[in-house]
């Protein structure tokens, strides 16, 4: 028997539906899987064994009756930001310690109601806060995907003496694993590590300023954040509110659409929950795209990218060229001007929201002489480096005398971003493609990154604009680079018009086809 | 902009996170690099342009104004470090 765990999301929904496998046959395998890789690529947190064999067993149950949802027994994980009740929630943060909600989140009571079964709960940055996976209080994530060197290696050449032959060497080449160790990308990593080393089927995850995208393009795999207000944050640990929002990581463009289809609703628990019935996603899947007008913003060519990237966005162009559709050059004057506006917005919205943990409702408390030095101290032990940075940042911007010049500052830019897409739409465009990121994924404890925060936000500079915006956005793997690491594009599309984005990605897809990394782990 | 050590603990102060002396240097640091970089959105014209208050044009949502939720104490106390009879316990406030 093939391996379970490669199977698709739409292939193990075929063959649990018609009962060539079992939702605890499937269920098993997953776990097996993660108890062999996860003490080296660490990206559970959690492993719920025991509620996933129950779940699966339920499953089982419906999916004999012919009953069961549109994702009955189908393994998941659960990125740590999700809150799941009476199991480990913690933002992958100190702070956090012990915190086990009693509730649970809109997106993942969702996936329960359709069958889903939960596998644990992934490693992801502190609060969502990076874009490397290294700020999590549990330790970094491990990319699956490894750089490779191609050596030729030349036939030995054999000398008889003078006037004796000479033996024609003849060249061969062969690729070797490099052994550096690489970052899954963040901060959704352990979702993204997860999926493409086949240690669970889907996986949720979030996106404030790139967190799905980022990961998924590290990877080689395809993830989605959708519209803002499109998924409910209703139980999902607040970064910066105006631009957190929920989505898939998957292992195909087809298994993102049905994930996304689950994940959506309209939700009276979150009033920016957007009141428009979820579509058929994957009825998009396979539906032609001649005709369509696709946008080449000429602000994304940045200084400094490598050409894999630019030769992978050309073909991107002439893939989508050939299947029909007309490609325009197109201008975003204040593309730019993203990252350093959500360099003041997130942090101001994260500093506000992170107010809440002070050691007196939940996780972790230190004493101290009075409550001010009990909360300073609690909160000094309890975030990391990078969240007390952004909290700083935070503070520090929407404090009496800089909010002006900081914030409101910040905002007015915000709606020029977004202006700059609204007339771009009115002209007449569809979607618009670019890459998904600026570089490959890059080392662990990379030297650059450490010595630098700005460097390391740069990850986010094609990404952050769609959050800005609130506009939908996907990942799509398209290639590997000369050292055979993943690289992606990145489809935008019109507010809650995510189906555009399945259709097109999926001809990128078809193009492209799946990558999958060599097994080392 | 840029900030000082003296500000960097005013504002680690007003954060709630107690900083050592180590710290507020690091930080000094790397939060002037940040302000640095975000310095350039002052090349943008922003005359007459409103700032967003919210990403999708939406109406915000109302609903009935009845109990819909409640009696739920035991769950609320249920994660906090210290508790007492459903009270979240604190360090003496008022002398």
């Amino acid at each position: 028997m093939s391996d379970l765990t490669h199977l698709t999301i739409s292939e193990a929904r075929a063959k649990l539906r018609g009962k060539e496998i079992s939702a605890a046959e499937i269920t098993e395998a997953y776990l097996a899987a993660i108890e062999r890789a996860n003490p080296v690529l660490n990206a559970y947190v959690t492993v719920t064994a025991d509620k996933a064999r129950d779940m699966a067993k339920a499953s089982d149950a419906k999916l004999a009756k012919g009953e069961g949802g549109a994702l009955e027994g189908i393994p998941l994980g659960i990125k740590d930001l999700f809150a799941t009740e009476g199991i480990h929630t913690q933002a992958c943060s100190h702070v956090l310690d012990g915190f086990e909600p009693r509730y649970e989140s809109t997106v993942t009571s969702n996936l329960w109601a359709d069958g889903a079964v939960m596998l644990g709960k992934l490693n992801m940055d502190e609060f969502a806060m990076g874009s490397s996976n290294e700020t999590s209080y549990y330790g970094p994530v491990i990319n699956p995907w490894r750089r490779s060197r191609v050596d030729t290696v030349v036939m030995p050449t054999t000398h008889q003496g003078d006037g004796g032959f000479v033996s024609a060497g003849g060249t061969k080449t062969a690729r070797t694993l490099d052994n550096a160790q690489l970052v899954p990308g963040g901060s959704s990593g352990g979702s993204a590590s997860s999926v493409a080393a086949f240690l669970c089927a889907g996986a949720t995850a979030t996106d404030t300023g790139g967190s799905i995208r980022q990961p998924a393009a590290f990877t080689g795999t395809v993830g989605i954040k959708p519209t803002y207000g499109r998924c409910s944050r209703r139980g999902i640990v607040a970064f910066a509110s105006s631009l957190d929002q929920a989505g898939p990581i998957a292992r195909d463009v087809r298994d993102a659409a049905i994930l996304l289809k689950s994940m959506a609703s309209v939700d009276p628990k979150d009033t920016t929950s957007v009141d428009r019935p979820v579509p058929d996603y994957e009825a998009a899947i396979g539906k032609p795209i001649k005709g369509m007008k696709v946008g080449i913003p000429k602000e994304y060519r940045v200084d400094g990218m490598p050409e894999d990237i630019e030769a992978l966005w050309q073909k991107g162009i002439a893939w989508l060229k050939d299947a029909g559709a007309e490609i325009v050059d197109i201008s975003l004057p204040h593309t730019k001007y993203a990252l350093p506006a959500y360099y003041i917005v997130a942090p101001a919205e994260a500093s506000s929201n992170l107010a809440r943990y002070d050691g007196v409702r939940y996780g972790l408390r230190v004493p101290g002489k009075d409550i001010i030095d009990m909360y300073e101290k609690t909160r000094a032990a309890g975030f990391g480096r990078e969240v007390k940075r952004r909290i700083m940042i935070g503070t520090y911007v929407l404090s009496a005398g800089y909010y002006d010049a900081y914030y409101l500052q910040a905002q007015k830019v915000r709606t020029l971003i977004k202006r700059d897409f609204e007339n771009v739409f009115a002209a007449g465009v569809d979607v618009i493609l670019t890459p998904a990121t600026p570089s490959a994924a890059f080392g662990i404890a990379d030297e650059d990154m450490a010595s630098d925060p700005v460097k390391m936000y740069l990850n986010d500079i094609f990404t952050v604009t769609v959050n800005m915006a609130g506009l939908p956005g996907i990942s799509v793997p398209a290639g590997l680079d000369g050292k055979g690491l993943p690289l992606g594009l990145q489809l935008i599309g019109r507010p809650f018009d995510e189906e555009t984005l399945f259709q097109t990605a999926n001809v990128i897809e078809q193009a492209a086809g799946k990558f999958q990394p060599e097994k080392w782990w | 902009m840029s900030v000082d050590l003296q500000t960097v603990k005013r504002v680690a102060h007003l954060a709630r996170i107690a900083v050592s002396e180590e710290d507020a240097e690091r930080m000094t640091g790397e939060l002037n690099a940040i302000l640095g970089f975000v310095e350039q959105l002052n090349e943008v014209d922003v005359t007459g342009v409103e700032p967003m208050t919210s990403v999708t044009p939406m109406e915000m949502k109302k609903r009935q104004d009845a109990v819909t939720d409640g009696n739920k104490a035991a769950d609320i106390v249920a994660n906090a470090p210290a508790t007492d009879e459903n009270f979240f316990l604190v360090p003496k406030v008022v002398e």
